[in-house]
Formats: C-alpha cells, sequence, structure tokens
C-alpha cells in the first residue's frame, strides 16, 4: 500500500455501470516522509476523502476487496485517511 | 515473498471497515529495487524487525476468511537471514 494526496477529481458520464455512483480522485503518490514520488493514480473513493487530503492507496486487484468496490472493474481504491505516520 | 525491515507504522482513524483494528507498518525491503510501502501486520512484529512481506493480491489472504483491502502484509519474522552466494 502507498500513500497519496488528493490533488483533483474525474469526471466520467458514460462508463461502466458497475463504476456509477463512484467518486474517482486524482491522487499523487507520496513517499513514507510525505515527498511526492513524481506518480499519480486516479483512485475509487470509499472514505470521503477531501481535496489535499493524505490517504492510503490499495492497488491492483485487492483493490476490490472493499465492500463498495466488491466486482467492480477497478485497480486503485483509497481505503483510508492518515493521520500521522511515524519513521523510527 | 521477499524480506524488507519495518522502519516506521501509520495511524489512520477514519479507513474501509475491513482495514479496523489492523496495524498498518512501514516497511523498507531489504533488495535495494523497491521502494518502501506500507503493510499490514498479520503476525504482530515491531519497529527494527526484519520481516517477511507478500504483495499484491495474494496478501489479503494473510487475513482470510476475513475480506481485509490490502496490497501488502506482514507474514513472518525472520530470525536468521544468510545469504547464499554460487
Amino acid at each position: 500500500m502507498r500513500l497519496g494526496r488528493v490533488v483533483g477529481t474525474v469526471v466520467s458520464t458514460r462508463k461502466d455501470p458497475r463504476l456509477t455512483g463512484f467518486k474517482l480522485l486524482v491522487v499523487a503518490t507520496l513517499t513514507p516522509r510525505l515527498e511526492p514520488d513524481g506518480g499519480y493514480e486516479v483512485a475509487v473513493d470509499t472514505v470521503q476523502a477531501g481535496f489535499k487530503e493524505v490517504v492510503i492507496l490499495c492497488t491492483g486487484s485487492s483493490a476490490r476487496m472493499t465492500e463498495r468496490t466488491k466486482d467492480a472493474p477497478v485497480d486503485a481504491a483509497i481505503v483510508g485517511i492518515v493521520d500521522t505516520v511515524n519513521l523510527d | 515473498m521477499n524480506v524488507g525491515r519495518v522502519v516506521g507504522h501509520l495511524i489512520s482513524t477514519v479507513k474501509d471497515p475491513g482495514l479496523l483494528g489492523q496495524r498498518i507498518l512501514v516497511v523498507e525491503p531489504l533488495n535495494g529495487r523497491e521502494r518502501p510501502f506500507f503493510a499490514l501486520d498479520a503476525v504482530g512484529t515491531g519497529a527494527g524487525e526484519v520481516v517477511l512481506y507478500v504483495r499484491q493480491r495474494e496478501a489479503s489472504y494473510a487475513f482470510f476468511p476475513d475480506f481485509v483491502p490490502c496490497d501488502a502484509a506482514i507474514v513472518g519474522v525472520v530470525d536468521e537471514l544468510r545469504e547464499v552466494l554460487p
């Protein structure tokens, strides 16, 4: 799992029916020190994340393991909002 | 599967119900190729320990039969690591 910062939204009208009702967010991926690593991902929001919030990204087929994204054609999901990261 | 070192942890209040009660740790892979990432702890490890982790979808099987939305999980604590050279 990786971290990301919400930097935008995606609006799509014509899409797979199983994607209806999902909030699609553009997420800039971050290192554990919360610095941007240059990557971007469009992810389905399952936790009502807001603009500029740091979130937990789950990618690959495990993105379908949440209750909302089950059986949907999704390969990236926001599964949590980060409070703090402690590095030793 | 690969080995890495636990270098920190993450605290999150708002999360998917499947992640409730799970510890999320920062893992630094020891192979030098992968970048640090976040993994769910399936065995009870702590900071500084060398661990065995699994990535991709198979990671959620560490919590079977529960459905846990995770793409990386710590599935073992390494007692001894020996490099075997040809």
